[in-house]
């Protein structure tokens, strides 16, 4: 029988306080019975979380309670609970595990029930679902819906066309439901304000997004990454709370650098950097930490990942720019990765590769997100042929926990990480 | 010409992977050029005033083998863009100029991007369509859209498409538009004179060939079956909803009629049938299609209703119009758009107390012996209790 470890938990102060952010967050949203705040329910990719704050509106984002019941293991059961209430096996699981939610009394992390949304505000950018899924969530809350649809980069590149388009919605149908629903009037000054914040925080972001290009890398910045772009994702960006949220992971990572520290992980410190990775696609919720450490154990991190992009292209130079309020919105949600084509993708993971000189790439096929799997194959084979280094694949689930299967994912990676070393082995033979 | 005649070179064009009617059609003119596109809809009118042949592709059906299209997608993802794939990758479709995606689903958005990777130097476009109705808003960057399509075409054919060729073009269209829904009316008013295979086969006869040509098979077609002594069954009538992208295989659709259902409507190749009135003639013709678009075309999944009332509006107005006695849901695995729409459709169907069936299929699905008793028992089931 083996010793059971007792893994120490580092709690860094952002960390501390990203954690009261969302349960505050978590805390106003069940709480809007008592507080009379209205909540519309969004996404999370493309979102207009300033736009929001502007409304004085509480935002709820079906995928991040996916995500959060994922983590804690409850998906499952409301995936299967969807499927026989006649939902299809094949369709995305972010979608039923939402949708069996309702079904389980809509609890929130806190325990407590999510409000009903007052309004469903469809901005899909990067994903097609999404637009059905809202139009689910509708046929059950029949609630006020207004969309916000974000034409796809086909020819990898935002054309006017395009931004008009998404302007002229923000305009005419957008404001006009929010103030509608809110009771509040559109005030583009406050919206300045918000958008002054979000481009601070963004400035850190992608500082600590780049810190990944040193060695050891500070940070991972698939599950990490996770962990440093969630206010930016969610319910905070455009807060003071984000700004001051950057300000502090950037210290940390500063310190991190000086000290010669590698990422921290769910068992402390990670100790040797071995392998350096860029990986494509979502991760797996239902078994995070095990998948994560599926990677530590081994000494491999990732310094770059396409997930992390989903809320926006930060690190490509986008800012939020509060001198053009409605067109910077209309230029984040285009810009985001996947609303992205497949060559700009390739480009993309290609640039990654090269700049954070990583051994290869991981893509982590999701078998219920289409928007991001269609297509990787060609994507690793074309970042095999354009860098020369290994890709490999993977295949699992968003929070469906029947498509996660621990020994095919290791056994995946103990070969990858092999191939990588044969390539590596191969290579200063050249050199020898 | 006989219906059996005219449904013969139908199957043949059917089977036909190389697409050999329209190498021929660009063969005949070396200035010709062919645009072909995927499911649902696109404004062939534009394509067509362009002076090139628009050529639908509907994947690989159940005649092709499936090799190097594998290779690309995951198990879970559906078969059209790896049949398609395949095509592109076997020369089937080195005569083609360009390829336009509609806006259907992440997974044909994607394969897009993939075309461009793949065949670098073909025109490719993903043609995006509002989901706003609103003429200012969504109209406007629609008819934006369609410039842009046609500077396309007419940068890659070198030549102007004018208002008054695209007028024209309408008008051809307009006029098969009307051929094709006589056709359906035919068969919804006499079922048992006209096989749902052979609308099938009519209909794909249309995305690969000239439409003058298809328009006149169509007449051909028409005079041919109202003279055509066949015998009434004690079907029920059914309509097809789900099957807008991926095709089923046909003896899927002669299983469902074998079953004892006859298949009154559907969305089989709805590109056809997307606008359901004619487009007008007058004034600018770009935006005419675009109003056509925002104002007369169909629901299916891959749009978005913009009124939670509107939803399943569509198909149950089929359903009365049709005097149809069930719904079969039939939608391709793992498609998106069908399969997320179904249980709202599904809802109000119940509401309305239409009783109705759901299965997958694929391209090349081969067991029919399910589908038959699945869809025999719904029809048993309509007779004996609705």
């Amino acid at each position: 029988m083996s010793a059971k470890t007792n893994p120490e938990v580092i709690k860094e102060s952002s960390m501390v306080k990203q954690k009261g952010m969302i349960a505050g967050n978590y805390d106003r949203l069940t709480g809007t019975k008592e507080s009379g705040e209205k909540v519309v329910s969004t996404f999370v990719p493309g979102n207009l979380n300033e736009l929001i704050m502007c409304f004085d509106m509480v935002n709820n984002l079906p995928e991040t309670n996916a995500i959060q019941n994922g983590m804690r293991k409850q998906s499952g059961g409301m995936i299967m609970d969807a499927e026989k209430a006649g939902h299809s096996e094949d369709v995305c699981t972010y979608v039923k595990a939402d949708i069996g939610m309702m079904g389980r009394g809509n609890i929130a992390p806190n325990g407590k029930p999510m409000p009903a949304p007052d309004m469903l505000l469809l901005s899909y950018t990067g994903c097609f679902t999404f637009m059905k899924w809202f139009e689910l969530l509708r046929h059950e809350y029949k609630c006020p819906t207004v969309m916000l649809q974000i034409p796809y980069q086909g020819d990898g590149k935002i054309t006017k066309n395009m931004r008009d388009f998404v302007v002229k919605q923000l305009k005419e149908e957008v404001i006009p439901m929010f103030e509608q629903v809110s009771g509040v009037k559109f005030d583009i000054d406050r919206l300045r304000e918000y958008l002054k914040n979000s481009a601070k925080a963004e400035d850190n972001l992608v500082w600590v997004l780049e810190s990944a290009k040193n060695r050891p890398s500070p940070i991972d910045a698939y599950f990490g990454g996770v962990y440093y772009i969630g206010p930016m994702f969610t319910a905070f960006r455009g807060t003071t709370d984000a700004v001051e949220y950057y300000d502090l992971v950037r210290g940390e990572i500063e310190q991190r650098i000086r000290e010669g520290k590698g990422p921290i992980t769910p068992e402390g410190d990670m100790k040797e950097e071995k392998y350096r990775l860029v990986v494509e696609g979502p991760p797996n919720w239902t078994s995070f930490r095990e998948f994560w450490k599926l990677f530590y154990d081994e000494g491999a991190v990732v310094v770059a990942s396409s997930y992390t992009k989903v809320g926006g292209l930060y690190d490509q130079g986008f800012r939020h720019d509060p001198n053009d309020p409605l067109g910077t919105l209309a230029d984040y949600c285009l810009g985001c990765y996947a609303n992205n084509n497949l060559p700009q993708r390739v480009e993309l993971l290609e640039k990654y590769m090269n700049e954070y000189q990583a051994d290869g790439l991981l893509i982590n096929s999701i078998k219920s997100c289409n928007s991001f799997s269609a297509g990787q194959l060609l994507m690793m084979r074309e970042i095999e042929k354009r860098t020369g280094k290994p890709a490999a694949f993977i295949e699992t689930d968003l929070v469906d926990p029947r498509y996660f299967s621990h020994a095919n994912v290791k056994n995946r990676l103990e070969s990858y990480f092999q191939m990588v070393d044969q390539k590596r082995s191969g290579a200063s033979l050249a050199t020898a | 010409m006989s219906t059996a005649d005219i449904i013969a070179r139908c199957e043949a064009l059917y089977e036909d992977l190389d697409f050999t009617a329209a190498r021929q059609w660009k063969e005949a003119d070396p200035s010709r050029k062919v645009i072909a596109y995927m499911p649902v809809y696109v404004p062939r009118e534009i394509i067509h005033a362009a002076g090139m042949l628009p050529l639908g592709i509907m994947g690989g059906g159940d005649g092709l083998e499936v090799i190097h299209g594998d290779a690309f997608y995951q198990s879970y993802i559906c078969r059209i863009p790896r049949s398609t794939i395949e095509l592109g990758l076997s020369k089937r479709m080195d005569f083609v100029d360009g390829m336009l995606f509609p806006s259907i689903c992440d997974v044909i958005r994607n394969l897009s991007g993939m075309w461009k990777l793949m065949f670098p130097g073909k025109y490719v476009r993903y043609f995006d369509v509002p989901q706003n109705y609103r003429d200012n808003v969504g109209g406007n960057y629609y008819t934006n859209e369609l410039n842009e399509l046609r500077e396309g075409l007419e940068h890659l054919s070198g030549r102007k498409i004018t208002d008054e060729a695209l007028r024209a073009s309408i008008a051809v269209y307009n006029e098969n538009r009307k051929l094709v829904q006589d056709v359906y009316g035919l068969r919804s008013r006499e079922p048992w004179k006209v096989p749902s295979a052979d609308v099938y086969l009519l209909m794909r006869a249309g995305l690969v060939l000239p439409v003058e040509e298809h328009n006149q098979m169509l007449k051909d077609y028409l005079a041919a079956a109202v003279k055509v002594e066949a015998q009434k069954r004690d079907n029920c009538r059914v309509i097809i909803n789900g099957s807008f992208c991926e095709q089923p295989p046909l003896n899927l659709i002669k299983s469902i009629e074998l079953s004892g259902c006859y298949i009154v409507d559907d969305d089989y190749m709805i590109v056809h049938r997307f606008l359901r009135n004619e487009v007008s003639t007058a004034g600018d013709p770009m935006q005419n299609l675009s109003l056509a678009f925002l104002h007369e075309s169909i629901s299916t999944a891959a749009k978005y209703d913009d009124k939670e009332e509107d939803k399943g509006k569509y198909l149950l107005e089929q359903v009365r119009s049709n005097a149809a006695e069930g719904v079969i849901f039939a939608a391709p695995s793992f498609c998106d758009p069908a399969l997320l729409e179904r249980p709202m459709l599904a809802d109000r169907c119940s509401e309305h107390k239409v009783p109705y069936i759901s299965f997958k299929y694929a391209e090349n699905s081969g067991q029919m012996q399910p589908i038959r008793e699945q869809a025999g028992t719904f029809a048993d089931s309509i007779k004996l209790w609705s």
